[in-house]
């Protein structure tokens, strides 16, 4: 294996587990024993992190704090419908390219003027038409990019659910061989593997041959424990006695019947919503008026608005 | 420890989670980055790279404290073994010679321990007795681990194999020379023997105690999943009429996997390309470079139709078993590929699709029953019904989808009508519990209904529906 060669140098962040583990917690991202095994794992193995899960576990914010910890770039690619090899891997200066010909057609002249033959004038040309396809006139666009950092990068491929399969396809070549293939130019490979993370929603199956090629990571929703220490990570300001009967509560909300189960991300608004209103403990009808940040759909909010006082008393039975 | 990595990756695979060569290369490969150390860290570790959904890490999660709960026990058993301590891989899966001479073999091992431990004298009946009471409980799971390696107790399939394996791990722990004593002191017809006998007996079912455990923990491991995926077998090969009471919840489960291969193979391919149409838009813009000289030619990409389904249920008696699983298939079906609209009627008709997406399954069921009411069943009402209330749900992209029996009572068929439908319809299949030979028999209007249908066909088990709906879901591909 050329493991050795490729990752002569481990940073301190990705030496163990607890290394990872507390490196994001230095970025304010806490990690369950399952993400920080996937991130270690991902360097080890050389392998990305495909990461699936419910909107707003914090999956595109791992990625970002892995960067922030390794003091590495992080490139963010944003799949969506209708994404091309043109916007995620290369595409040619076209308006350059033709500057170059316009500027180049004015001194044709000169240079083919010594030629005795129209063999020679060809030979001459001929040794000026690669410039147009070199690294010169090559835009990077982020998986190439990645590949081009020197002190290595986290690739974020984000929302991969959304593009189409032909774009999956067009992915296995970087995710396993880290190299990016231009016809004109050749094969430009990582000169040092990216750390890559992938993350789906699962609005459709992804195909087998991604998968195979990833480490798996489902980021579900947090317990209360869990859930309490990232918040309080976040919102330090908010108190203990608020910060026990918010999670309770958003943790009862996530057993009831509704569409768009609330995630980490609503809770922390939620926080913060809660100590601009200046409340230290949750009342009903302070429940009832804050719903909205918490729950997104209408009929979700009716639902839970109903029953916030059995909710309240439910998670007050928990939190003891 | 290759070997346990190698054995692990093969129970995984019984229990039903694919595991490839890649990704077994790749566990090797953690097992050297994380050790085998730390039993947590390997578990999340081994979890990550083996597992490719939620489904498989569940089962991963499971079936790893199955099988290293035992893993570690024998290793700490070969472990306190003299001369093999330091290299337990080596101490435990010794089963290639204990598989050829099992008798001398394990009385070896079980002497050599108790030498290590004080020495007893080489009597195979009293290391056996040894063994029985437990005193050295690392001994006891290493001779355990060797006859059942010996019995081949891994290839257990079905719980009714039990007591076939644990004969077989007693012979090979040489219970056979017990038996053998046993009898000589029964013979002898005094009070010593008597004694000898009893204590012979209580050795005997100590040790068959200890390897049904044995059996069964590995029944667990090996065969349960095994044994599940026949039952599946069986069970989608059986019609839902003949389905027990106790059956229903495995068909559940059944047709929700069915259904999710059927939305895994027919999500993707959701696109064509129509060659002959040019997109000049994107052409032009692709071949700026080129000074506008058309190298690259774009073509249009056309999207093609999310599959629509209008189901119309029969849910009277003689049907409504059927009805359940058909619309557990569709709703299984309905959140990643197809927009659907479901009717039940019996003697009249109703839009059920409401209850069916907010009430959880049964309750629906139940309330859709009472809602369309018994009665006698009105095929020729019901079409009516559907045309003249909900005609718009129903257009050139919709298929719709009929389940009954086409038994009507002997009213008006309303042809018309039907055939109203199909003409505006893309596809109308129906589907048909009975089978052929009963259809036009009786008050059974199918035959007067057949000429309208793109497809009539027998639907009566669980594996026919999946062909039916991939079949509706293909023309759409």
């Amino acid at each position: 294996m050329t493991d050795g060669a490729m990752q002569k140098e481990t940073p301190a962040g990705l030496a163990s587990v607890e290394a990872v583990t507390q490196m994001l917690a230095g970025t304010g991202y806490i990690a369950t024993p399952e993400i920080a095994t996937a991130v270690y794992l991902a360097h080890h193995l050389r392998k990305p992190v495909l990461i699936e899960g419910p909107a707003g576990v914090g999956k595109t914010d791992l990625a970002r704090s892995v960067a922030i910890g390794l003091e590495q770039p992080l490139i963010r690619m944003q799949c969506y419908e209708g994404l091309d090899e043109s916007k995620a891997l290369y595409e040619w200066k076209y308006g350059k390219q033709l500057l170059y010909t316009q500027i180049l057609k004015d001194k044709i002249g000169h240079l083919v003027e010594d030629a005795d033959s129209l063999d020679e004038a060809l030979h001459k040309l001929t040794g000026f038409q690669d410039i147009f396809f070199s690294r010169d006139f090559l835009e990077p666009r982020p998986l190439l990019k990645a590949m081009e950092q020197s002190t290595g990068s986290v690739l974020l491929i984000d929302e991969i659910d959304k593009s189409d399969e032909e774009f999956e396809a067009l992915l296995l070549e970087v995710l396993s061989d880290y190299q990016v293939t231009v016809p004109e130019i050749g094969t430009i490979a990582a000169q040092v593997p990216p750390l890559v993370v992938l993350t789906s929603n699962a609005t459709r199956e992804l195909g087998d041959a991604l998968k195979r090629r990833c480490l798996h990571l489902h980021i579900d929703f947090p317990n209360a424990d869990l859930e309490a220490r990232i918040v309080r990570t976040r919102v330090p300001e908010v108190t203990e006695r608020l910060l026990e009967r918010l999670v309770d509560f958003v943790q009862a909300v996530r057993g009831e019947n509704i569409r768009k189960l609330p995630s980490i991300s609503e809770t922390i608004d939620w926080a913060r919503t809660l100590i601009l209103l200046h409340a230290d403990s949750l009342d009903p009808a302070l429940v009832r008026s804050t719903l909205n940040v918490i729950l997104k759909r209408q009929s979700d909010i009716a639902e839970v608005a109903g029953k916030v006082e059995a909710l309240l008393s439910g998670g007050d039975k928990a939190g003891r | 420890m290759e070997r346990t990595l190698t054995r692990y990756i093969r129970a995984l695979r019984s229990a039903g989670a694919g595991v490839s060569t890649t990704e077994a290369m790749d566990a090797a490969r953690t097992v050297d980055v994380v050790g085998w150390a730390d039993r947590g860290v390997l578990k999340t570790a081994l979890g990550t790279v083996l597992a490719k959904s939620v489904e498989e890490k569940a089962i991963h999660d499971q079936l790893f404290e199955l099988y290293f709960s035992r893993e570690a026990a024998s290793a700490a058993a070969s472990e306190g073994q003299p001369g093999e301590a330091g290299d337990p891989d080596t101490g435990r899966p010794g089963e290639g010679e204990t598989g050829a001479d099992p008798q001398s073999g394990d009385a070896e091992g079980a002497e050599g321990g108790e030498g290590g431990e004080g020495g007893e004298g080489g009597d195979p009946v009293e290391a056996l007795s040894a063994l029985a009471q437990g005193k050295n409980p690392g001994q006891l799971a290493m001779a355990l681990e060797r006859a059942g390696a010996a019995a081949g107790v891994d290839e257990i399939r079905f719980a009714t194999q039990s007591g076939y394996f644990v004969r077989k791990m007693m012979e090979s722990m040489g219970v056979e020379a017990l038996e053998a004593r046993l009898m000589e002191a029964l013979t002898r017809r005094n009070a010593e023997g008597e004694a000898e006998a009893e204590g012979l007996i209580a050795t005997r079912s100590a040790l068959q105690k200890q390897a049904r455990a044995f059996v069964e923990a590995r029944f667990e491991i090996y065969g349960k999943s095994a044994q599940d995926a026949f039952m599946n077998e069986i069970l989608a090969e059986r019609s839902f009429g003949a389905l027990g009471r106790s059956d229903t919840e495995r068909m559940r489960g059944l047709v929700e996997r069915m259904a999710k291969r059927l939305a895994v193979r027919h999500a993707r391919r959701r696109k064509v390309r129509d060659r002959g149409r040019l997109d000049v838009r994107r052409t032009l813009r692709a071949n700026a470079g080129h000074d506008g000289v058309p190298f690259d030619i774009i073509w249009k990409i056309k999207r093609k139709d999310r599959p629509k389904i209008v189901a119309v249920c029969d849910v009277s008696g003689s049907v409504a078993q059927y009805v359940r699983f058909l619309l557990l298939f569709l709703h299984a079906l309905k959140e990643k590929v197809t927009d659907l609209e479901t009717f039940a009627f019996s003697a009249h008709l109703a839009d059920v699709s409401r209850p069916l997406e907010t009430l959880p399954f049964e309750t629906a069921m139940r309330a859709i029953v009472d809602e369309v009411g018994s009665g006698g069943t009105d095929y020729g009402a019901a079409f009516l019904e559907l045309d003249r209330d909900f005609g718009e749900v129903i257009d050139r992209r919709t298929t719709v989808l009929v389940l009954g029996d086409g038994r009507s009572n002997y009213s008006n068929p309303r042809l018309d009508v039907f055939k109203q439908i199909a003409d505006q319809a893309k596809r109308l299949v129906w589907l048909c519990p009975e089978p052929a030979t009963n259809w036009g028999s009786g008050d059974s209007c199918l035959l007067e209904y057949r000429p309208f249908c793109t497809l009539l066909t027998q639907c009566s088990t669980v594996t026919d529906l999946e062909r039916a709906l991939d079949e509706i879901l293909m023309a759409y591909d």
